[in-house]
C-alpha cells in the first residue's frame, strides 16, 4: 500500500515498520471518521435540553460520576479513536471559552458530519463542502447578531440575569431549585464584577461542597470558606475584626538552601545551640504579634514548640492552607502574602470582620469562614447535599451558570433559547443557500438541515414527536415571520421563548457554531489515517 | 461503516434500557442486602475482611456493612454514598436510606416498563416527596419547652434507636446512659467530649457512666496512686532525646570523653526541662509524646504524677475537662493554664487498671465504660451507641419528634395518595408509586419480624384512615398497637433525612440513561 518505487522500479519504503500499522485512504478514511465523530454525538445527543438524560461514568478507579454536562462527560470517557478525541477537544475548548453549551456543540458537529457524509456520498469534494460550511456558519453566524436582542440590567436589577441563568440550570439535576440557585450564581457573578470594564474574574468565586444537609440550603459566603481548622484545639472558635497575617514560610528553624553542616564538639556549643533554636520560635510568634496581626494563616506547619507559643500568646493560627486558598484569602482581605517572618508590617495584614470556626453533622467537620472582609470581591458558594456525587454536579452546574453570566456582563446580547435561534438560523441560510452558485450550494442546504438537528434531538428528548413539531415551529416562524418561537420542551403550552423567559447568550451561540464547523471542516481534511497496528 | 473501537480496551458502554436495568438491578441488590436487618426484629450480618488475619465484624448497622462491600455497579454506590452521608449527618437511619431509595427504584422500573418516561417518574417523586415532607412537619411534636417531656421524648428515641441493635435487652440502661451523656453536653453536637472506652469481661448490663475522665493508661513505677486536688499540665512535648531542630546541625566529636561531656550536657537539659515543668506547681504531668526514663524518675523523684503516651483524642478530651492549656514550652509558668481536677486514682476494670480523673470542672465530658462478653459484642455496642447518641446530640437542637413503628411512613403515604387523586396526567402514577415505596417500610419492618405483613399494612392503612390515629406496627406482640402508649418516637431529622436522601438519590439513578465504565487502572503486581 505504501510502497514507492524509485526511478529503477525498486520497491523502498516510507513509513518505518510499515508492516505493523493499519492506514486508510481516501474516501474510507472520511468515512471512519466522520462514523466516529458521530458516534460521539450519539451518546451526548440524549442529554441535550431541560428533559436531557445523565450518564454515569465510572473512571478507572472505580469512582463514579454522574452528569450530564458534555465537557465532563467526554473528559471522563476512556477515549482512543482520534477523531473522538478531537470531538473532545472541542467541548473541552467551548468550556473553556463560553462554559456553557458543551453538549450542543458536539451534537451540532455531529450532524454537520452527517450531511457530509451525504454529500461525499454523491462525489462532492471534501474541500468543496468544507468551503460551503464555512461560507453558511459566516451567514448564520449574522443572522444570530440580526436576531439578538440587547438586554438591559444592572446591579440592583438582576432579574433578567436570573433568567437566563435558569435556562442554563434547567437542563440540570439541580433544576428543582434552579430558582435559588441562579440567584446565587448571579449575585456571586456581580459581586466580584468590574462593571466598568465588563470583566468578571472568576477566579475570585469559590465554590467549595460538603455533603450533608439539603440542596436549599446551598449559600452564598461573602467571604472565604476554607476546609481548616484551628492549628490548637484551644484556640479561639470566633475572633471579631481580625488583622490576618497571610504567611508562606513555616514555623521552623529556617532551613537556607545553600548545604551546611553544624558541627557540635563541645558542650558550650551544643547550648548556644539549643538557646539559639528556642529563640528562633520565640522571634517568629513575637514578629507576628508585634504587628498587630490577631489571626495568622499559614501555608506550612507548624512545630510543636511555636503552636504552643502562638497558643499562649493568644495569637490563633491555621496551618497547611493552600497556596490557591491562601491567594484568595489575602485578595478578599486585601492583605499581602509574607514570604519571610522579617517582612512582615503592619500594612501588609489582611483584615475581616469576622473569622469563625463552623461545625458539621456528627463527625468533626469544621470548616473556617473568614467574613466581612475588607475587599468583598472574593465570595465563595458552599454548596449543601445530599451525598457526594450530587454536590460535584452542582459543582458542575453553578460552575455553566457563573459563566452565563460572566459572558452576560461581558456581552449584553441575547438569543433566545429551545432552539429558536438554531431553526431561525436554519432558516435564513437555506434561504440564502439559493444565491450561491456552484456546489458550495449543496453544502449550505446541509448546513442548515445541520442546524434542525438541535431542536430535534431536543423535542425528542421531551417525548415530543421530532419531525412534527420542528416543521410545526419552522412554519410557524416563517408564518409569523417570529424568529423567537421554539421546542415546548416543559409543556408550558407557548411556543414563543420570549413568554417562557428562555434565554442564551448571543457569544455562546456564535461560538457553538464557530467552533463546530471549525472542527469539522479539519475532519473533512483529513484523507489519510495511520494507526500503529497492535502497540 | 461502523468504527471499530471509540473508547480503550476493556472500557465498556451501556445504553438505554440496558444501562438502566443495570443500575435498577445493582441499587435494588444493595437495598435487599440490607433489608433484612431492618427495624427491632432485624437479623446481624457478619463481616469478613479479605485482609490479613480476616478480622470479623458483626454488626447490623446499615453505613457499617455497605463500608465494607467491595462493589462494581455504579449504581449501587450512590446508594452507599448516600448511606455514609446519612451516618455523617445524623448518624442512624443508614438502613432505612438505603431501603426507601430501593423501593424507589423498584416502583420506577414497573413504571419504566409501561413505557413512563422516567423525567415523568421524577417529576410525580419531586411532588411527592415535597408533599410528604409537609406531612410530616405537620405532624412532628416538639416538647423543647416542657424539659421534664422532652426528656421523655429523649428516653423514647433512644430506646426505639437501641431497640434494633445488639443493646436491645438492656436498652433501658442504655437509653439512660446516652441520654444523660448527651445532656452534659448542653446542645452541642461535640460527641468528642463522650468516651467510649471498651473493655472485654462483665456483661453489657455492666456498662456504666462516669461523670469524670477515664484514661486508658498505667501510672508509672513508684509514682503515687492517688492525687487529691490535682494540679495538672496537659503537655504536647519530647520527652525523650530533645532533637537540635536546626537544619544540618550534628554531632561530630572526636575523643570518647567529649561523648560523655555531651551527654552529660543532654542530660543536663533534660534535667532542666523536667525542673521548669515542676516549677509549674503540678502534682500531675500528662504528656502526648513519649516519657523516657530517665525523665520519669525525676518526676517521680518529685513526687509528680507523670503519665506518658497519652494519645491526642485523650490530651485533646483532657484539656477540655480539666480546663488547662495544650503546653509545649515550659519558660513561663505563670500564664499556662494548669487542670484541676478533685482526685486522680487508679481504677480496675476487670483485670486493667485504668487512671480515673474526678471531680473535674467542666462537667460537660463524661466516660462510657463498655463491657462485653467478647469484642465483637463490645464493636457492636459502642456502634450502637454511637448510633444512639449522633440522634440524640441532633434531636437536642432540632427537638421536633415523631412517633416510630411505621408510623410516619404511614403517614406520608396516606398524604401522597391523596396527592395523586387530585393530580392530573402521568405524574400520578409517580406519586401513587412513591406511596406504595413509602409503605414497603413498615412492609419490611413487620415482615422481618416474622409476621403478616399484608394483613398488618392493610390494618394499618384503615386505621390511618381515621384522621388522628397513633397506630404503627408493634412488633412485640405482633399486631397493631398505639405507637404513643408504646412508647415508640424518632427524631424528626433523621426521617426528614432519609426521605430528602432517598429521593434524590433514586432520582439521581434514575436519570440515567447510559453507563460508560473506563478500563480499571492497572496495578502492578508487587507479588
Amino acid at each position: 500500500m505504501a510502497l514507492a518505487f524509485d526511478e529503477y522500479g525498486r520497491p523502498f519504503i516510507i513509513i518505518k515498520e510499515q508492516e505493523q500499522k493499519s492506514r486508510l485512504r481516501g474516501l474510507d478514511a472520511q468515512k471512519a471518521n466522520i462514523s466516529a465523530g458521530k458516534a460521539v454525538a450519539r451518546i451526548l445527543r440524549t442529554s441535550l435540553g431541560p428533559k436531557g438524560m445523565d450518564k454515569m461514568l465510572q473512571s478507572p478507579d472505580g469512582d463514579v460520576v454522574i452528569t450530564n454536562d458534555g465537557a465532563t462527560i467526554l473528559e471522563q470517557m476512556d477515549v482512543d479513536n482520534q477523531i473522538a478525541k478531537l470531538m473532545v477537544e472541542l467541548s473541552r475548548s467551548q468550556d473553556y471559552e463560553i462554559g456553557d453549551g458543551t453538549t450542543g456543540v458536539v451534537v451540532l458537529a455531529g450532524a454537520l458530519l452527517e450531511q457530509a457524509e451525504k454529500l461525499l456520498e454523491r462525489g462532492i469534494h471534501p474541500i468543496r463542502i468544507a468551503e460551503g460550511y464555512e461560507m453558511a456558519s459566516r451567514l448564520a453566524v449574522e443572522h444570530l447578531e440580526h436576531i439578538s436582542q440587547k438586554f438591559e440590567f444592572n446591579a440592583t436589577d438582576i432579574e433578567p440575569l436570573v433568567q437566563t441563568c435558569m435556562t442554563t440550570l434547567s437542563s440540570k439535576i439541580v433544576n428543582r431549585c434552579k430558582r435559588a440557585l441562579a440567584e446565587i450564581a448571579v449575585k456571586a457573578v456581580l459581586a466580584v464584577a468590574d462593571l466598568e470594564r465588563k470583566d468578571v474574574n472568576l477566579e475570585l468565586i469559590k465554590v467549595e461542597g460538603k455533603v450533608g444537609g439539603k440542596l436549599e440550603d446551598t449559600e452564598l459566603v461573602y467571604g472565604i470558606v476554607v476546609d481548616k481548622d484551628m492549628s490548637h484545639p484551644q484556640m479561639p472558635k470566633r475572633i471579631e475584626d481580625a488583622k490576618i497575617a497571610i504567611l508562606t514560610c513555616p514555623f521552623e528553624p529556617p532551613k537556607p538552601k545553600t548545604k551546611h553542616k553544624i558541627d557540635i564538639d563541645t558542650v558550650e556549643k551544643f547550648q548556644t545551640l539549643r538557646q539559639q533554636e528556642q529563640k528562633y520560635f520565640d522571634d517568629m510568634v513575637q514578629k507576628c504579634k508585634d504587628v498587630g496581626a490577631t489571626l495568622v494563616i499559614c501555608q506550612w506547619g507548624f512545630d510543636d514548640e511555636a503552636n504552643h507559643l502562638l497558643m499562649h500568646r493568644n495569637l490563633p493560627a491555621v496551618r497547611w492552607v493552600g497556596g490557591v486558598e491562601l491567594e484568595l484569602i489575602a485578595i478578599a482581605t486585601g492583605g499581602r502574602i509574607v514570604p519571610r517572618f522579617q517582612e512582615l508590617t503592619a500594612e501588609k495584614l489582611g483584615k475581616s470582620g469576622l473569622v469563625r470556626e463552623k461545625s458539621f453533622g456528627t463527625t468533626k467537620d469544621r470548616m473556617l469562614y473568614i467574613e466581612h472582609c475588607a475587599n468583598s470581591r472574593a465570595v465563595t458558594i458552599f454548596i449543601r447535599g445530599g451525598n457526594k456525587m450530587m454536590i460535584e454536579e452542582t459543582k458542575r452546574s453553578l460552575h455553566d451558570a457563573l459563566c452565563v453570566a460572566r459572558n452576560l456582563i461581558r456581552n449584553n446580547s441575547i438569543v433566545y433559547g429551545g432552539g429558536s435561534a438554531e431553526i431561525s438560523c436554519s432558516i435564513a441560510v437555506e434561504a440564502a443557500a439559493d444565491k450561491f452558485p456552484g456546489v458550495e450550494q449543496y453544502a449550505i442546504r446541509s448546513f442548515a438541515e445541520a442546524l434542525d438537528s438541535v431542536p430535534m434531538a431536543l423535542s425528542e428528548n421531551s417525548g415530543l414527536p421530532p419531525i412534527d413539531t420542528l416543521t410545526a415551529v419552522k412554519s410557524q416562524q416563517i408564518k409569523e415571520n417570529n424568529p423567537y418561537c421554539g421546542i415546548d420542551c416543559n409543556d408550558i403550552g407557548t411556543n414563543d421563548m420570549r413568554e417562557q423567559n428562555v434565554f442564551e447568550t448571543l457569544i455562546g451561540k456564535q461560538q457553538q457554531i464557530l467552533l463546530a464547523t471549525q472542527v469539522v471542516k479539519m475532519i473533512l481534511k483529513i484523507d489519510d489515517v495511520i494507526t500503529p497496528n497492535n502497540y | 461503516m461502523a468504527v471499530e473501537r471509540l473508547f480503550k480496551d476493556e472500557a465498556t458502554e451501556e445504553k438505554g434500557d440496558r444501562a438502566r436495568m443495570a443500575s435498577f438491578v445493582g441499587a435494588m441488590a444493595i437495598a435487599d442486602l440490607v433489608k433484612t436487618t431492618l427495624g427491632p426484629k432485624g437479623m446481624d450480618k457478619i463481616l469478613q475482611s479479605t485482609g490479613r488475619g480476616r478480622t470479623v465484624t458483626v454488626t447490623n448497622d446499615g453505613a457499617t456493612i455497605l463500608k465494607s462491600l467491595h462493589i462494581d455497579n455504579p449504581a449501587a454506590k450512590v446508594l452507599i454514598d448516600i448511606s455514609k452521608v446519612q451516618d455523617d449527618e445524623v448518624g442512624d437511619g443508614t438502613t432505612s436510606v438505603v431501603v426507601l431509595a430501593g423501593e424507589l427504584l423498584r416502583e420506577a422500573e414497573k413504571l419504566v416498563n409501561q413505557k413512563i418516561h422516567p423525567m415523568t417518574i421524577i417529576a410525580g417523586y419531586r411532588m411527592a416527596a415535597e408533599c410528604a415532607r409537609n406531612a410530616l412537619l405537620l405532624k412532628a411534636k416538639d416538647n423543647k419547652e416542657d424539659s421534664e417531656k422532652f426528656r421523655s421524648d429523649l428516653m423514647k428515641i433512644a430506646m426505639t434507636t437501641l431497640s434494633s441493635k445488639i443493646l436491645s435487652q438492656d436498652k433501658e440502661h442504655f437509653a439512660k446512659l446516652a441520654v444523660n451523656a448527651v445532656l452534659r453536653l448542653k446542645g452541642s453536637t461535640n460527641l468528642e467530649s463522650i468516651q467510649i472506652i471498651k473493655k472485654a469481661g462483665g456483661s453489657l448490663i455492666d456498662s456504666f457512666l462516669d461523670e469524670g475522665f477515664i484514661l486508658d493508661k498505667k501510672i508509672g513505677i513508684g509514682q503515687p496512686k492517688r492525687i487529691e486536688n490535682a494540679k495538672i499540665l496537659v503537655a504536647n512535648t519530647a520527652m525523650d532525646t530533645d532533637k537540635v531542630k536546626i537544619y544540618g546541625a550534628r554531632v561530630r566529636v572526636d575523643s570518647m570523653a567529649k561523648v560523655a561531656e555531651i551527654e552529660v550536657a543532654e542530660k543536663e537539659k533534660m534535667r532542666e526541662k523536667v525542673q521548669k515543668i515542676i516549677a509549674h506547681g503540678i502534682n500531675c504531668f500528662v504528656n502526648r509524646q513519649l516519657i523516657y526514663n530517665f525523665p520519669e524518675e525525676l518526676f517521680a523523684d518529685a513526687g509528680v504524677l507523670a503519665i506518658e503516651h497519652a494519645d491526642f483524642d485523650g490530651i485533646e478530651r483532657l484539656a477540655l475537662v480539666t480546663g488547662g492549656d495544650i503546653a509545649s514550652t515550659f519558660d513561663n509558668p505563670e500564664s499556662v493554664k494548669l487542670g484541676h481536677c478533685k482526685l486522680i486514682e487508679e481504677i480496675m476494670i476487670g483485670e486493667d487498671k485504668l487512671i480515673h480523673f474526678s471531680g473535674v470542672e467542666m462537667g460537660q465530658a463524661c466516660t462510657i465504660v463498655l463491657r462485653g462478653a467478647s469484642s465483637h459484642v463490645l464493636d457492636e455496642a459502642e456502634r450502637s451507641l454511637h448510633d444512639a447518641l449522633c440522634v440524640l446530640s441532633q434531636t437536642v437542637n432540632d427537638s421536633r419528634v415523631l412517633l416510630g413503628g411505621g408510623w410516619p411512613e404511614m403517614i406520608m403515604s396516606k398524604e401522597v395518595d391523596e396527592l395523586a387523586r387530585k393530580t392530573p396526567g402521568k405524574k400520578s402514577h409517580a406519586i401513587e408509586a412513591f406511596s406504595r415505596a413509602l409503605q414497603a417500610i413498615p412492609t419490611i419492618i413487620a415482615d422481618n419480624a416474622g409476621l403478616d405483613s399484608a394483613e398488618l399494612i392493610s390494618q394499618l392503612r384503615a386505621e390511618h384512615h381515621k384522621d388522628t390515629s397513633n397506630c404503627g406496627i408493634d412488633v412485640i406482640s405482633g399486631g397493631v398497637g398505639d405507637m404513643e402508649k408504646l412508647g415508640i418516637s424518632e427524631a424528626f431529622k433523621v426521617k426528614q433525612a432519609v426521605l430528602l436522601s432517598a429521593t434524590e438519590a433514586a432520582e439521581m439513578i434514575l436519570r440515567v440513561d447510559e453507563i460508560i465504565t473506563c478500563a480499571p487502572r492497572r496495578r502492578e503486581d508487587r507479588m
